[in-house]
């Protein structure tokens, strides 16, 4: 059984870079400490999606479970 | 019920892409995924090492059902190793497929509908004294569910609002929950055709003289681990003052199903809700009463377990988020709360109007459990996503039971009999070798962690010689995925 990431998302996490660690507790203080880092995610975050957007997500169609 | 029995199960949504090729089913797509699970187990309904249950249901949608659990901290590394088992079976479909000509993207998400309004769940189990009438404790328990999405919700940003969902904004907006547009009923038996609250389907799979089964099918499917806790740990909470008697008052609504709508689609939690008595109450107003009611149950009978702290503080929290709209002390936290965060700065980042495709695919990205690409797992992997766990306990949990529950009797059954290629059949209860039927063991007490009769039975296998490759009955060896 391959253990390993597909080559695609393993890519994506280079591109993207390791981060900090997780916050212990979260709340507002954690908030404020990666501010920068939500910043930095919300520019690079279009290199992982799909570009047309609206073909993308009207693909997704499955029939309902429970 | 001091230790409660708690497992939840989750329908994972299949989506493959590949622009300008022709599309796979998800039908096609969940027989290459369930394939290692076929060849692991001869069917794509197995009980795996870690006692939980993986397969494939209705409308072929993956489902991991977790194995009991009878603290959060089990239970939400159960849950959320079932993303890794998945995400192995996204790694090896992909394999297989590329081996086919099949060059496309495998997205497995954990939400709870597609592009098309299809819906499928997250359905949490509790184990309940029979003693309490189940009329009573539904009653009371509704008006909470209904309003539970203030923290409980994975949020959802709806761009094209439709006119059957009650109370909700004409504009496009953010709700707090996917699947309170899906339920239609408050109790029922029904589960597919009309989506209850509570589905009445009474499995205890357990001593029914003691116990039987609460089956909550209205929750959004969760991403955060804190959100997780509160979820899980604040419906055990009210279920344990309702099994004590204490009294919540009389909050049944004159339509659940309007009312979680209303809810949903109202982030400032002060939709008013007609309640049967002719009231009317807040989501708010009715989640500030549980609160204190459940802070004075816990005061009167002390915590039972070392995470109401955490979990009473984080519903208080959320309920002041909301009361005062200022979402900061929860937006790392609550899904809802960090799904809101990051969309709206995206969207207001990139000039973007509220109807745009792109924040759909970024409210489905949110709920991608790959690695890498996932927008909660990237959230997470910036520390924008607080946890309860450390990524080594979720790591145990893919192969380990969960170790106060009878789940650690098949978790070692299943290892043990697969190290020594004997055939054998396991359900919830039931734990035999197919060639010894008159020796099934029996696992009724959901809280039995040790069992003479499978000791007994086990020991009736052939002992694995010193001689034989120890990696080949070691654990990673034996797991399916």
């Amino acid at each position: 059984m391959p253990q390993q990431q597909s080559g695609s998302s393993s890519q994506r996490e280079e591109d993207l870079g390791p981060g900090p660690a997780p916050a212990p507790g979260g709340g507002a203080a954690a908030s404020q400490a990666n501010t920068a880092d939500l910043d930095s995610l919300l520019d690079e975050i279009d290199s992982v999606l799909e570009t047309n957007a609206e073909e993308f997500v009207k693909g997704f169609v499955q029939k309902g479970g429970q | 019920m001091d230790r409660r029995i708690i497992g939840v199960e989750t329908e994972f949504g299949v989506h493959y892409s590949h622009p300008g090729s022709r599309p796979l089913t998800p039908e096609e797509v969940a027989r290459y995924l369930f394939r290692p699970v076929v060849e692991w187990g001869r069917s794509s309904n197995v009980f795996i090492p870690n006692g939980s249950r993986l397969y494939l249901d209705v409308g072929s949608h993956p489902e991991y059902a977790t194995a009991e659990c009878s603290t959060l901290d089990e239970l939400i590394a159960t849950d959320k190793a079932g993303e890794i088992i998945m995400q192995r079976l996204i790694d090896s479909a992909t394999a297989s497929m590329r081996e086919d000509g099949f060059e496309g993207t495998i997205y497995l998400y954990k939400n709870n509908a597609d592009s098309a309004g299809n819906s499928y769940g997250s359905h949490e189990n509790y184990l309940i004294p029979r003693t309490v009438e189940f009329r009573r404790l539904s009653e009371a328990l509704i008006p909470f569910l209904v309003t539970r999405q203030l923290y409980a919700g994975a949020g959802t940003w709806v761009t094209r609002p439709s006119e059957d969902a009650f109370g909700a904004a004409a504009q496009p907006h953010f709700a707090f929950s996917q699947r309170a547009d899906h339920v239609w009923e408050g109790v029922s038996s029904a589960t597919t055709r009309s989506r209850p609250i509570i589905n009445t389907r009474d499995e205890p799979h357990a001593d029914a003289a003691d116990y039987r089964r609460l089956h909550v099918i209205v929750g959004d499917s969760n991403m955060s681990e804190t959100t997780q806790l509160v979820r899980f740990g604040a419906t055990d909470l009210v279920l344990r003052m309702i099994e004590a008697g204490w009294s919540l008052g009389d909050h049944q609504m004159e339509n659940p199903i309007r009312s979680i709508r209303q809810v949903s689609h109202d982030l400032s939690g002060t939709a008013q809700l007609n309640l049967r008595s002719g009231r009317h109450r807040s989501a708010l107003q009715l989640q500030e009463h549980y609160l204190e009611q459940a802070t004075r149950f816990v005061a009167a009978h002390g915590p039972h377990h070392d995470r109401v702290a955490a979990v009473l503080d984080l519903w208080e929290r959320s309920l002041e988020a909301v009361r005062t709209q200022d979402f900061t002390g929860i937006d790392t936290e609550i899904d809802w709360a960090i799904k809101h965060r990051f969309l709206t700065r995206y969207r207001d980042r990139n000039g973007l109007a509220d109807d745009a495709p792109r924040l759909d695919q970024l409210d489905l990205s949110y709920h991608d459990i790959t690695p890498g690409r996932g927008l909660f797992a990237l959230l997470q992997s910036r520390g924008a996503a607080a946890r309860v766990l450390t990524d080594d306990q979720v790591q145990e949990a893919i192969d380990a039971p969960p170790s106060t529950t009878r789940a650690c009797l098949r978790g070692r059954f299943i290892t043990e009999a697969r190290a020594a290629g004997q055939e054998y059949s396991v359900d919830w209860t039931t734990l035999k070798f197919n060639d010894r039927p008159m020796m099934s063991v029996s696992t009724k007490d959901p809280f039995a962690t040790t069992s003479e009769r499978l000791d007994e039975l086990l020991a009736t296998l052939p002992q694995p010689s010193a001689a034989d490759d120890p990696t080949r009955s070691g654990p990673s060896s034996i797991r399916p995925v």
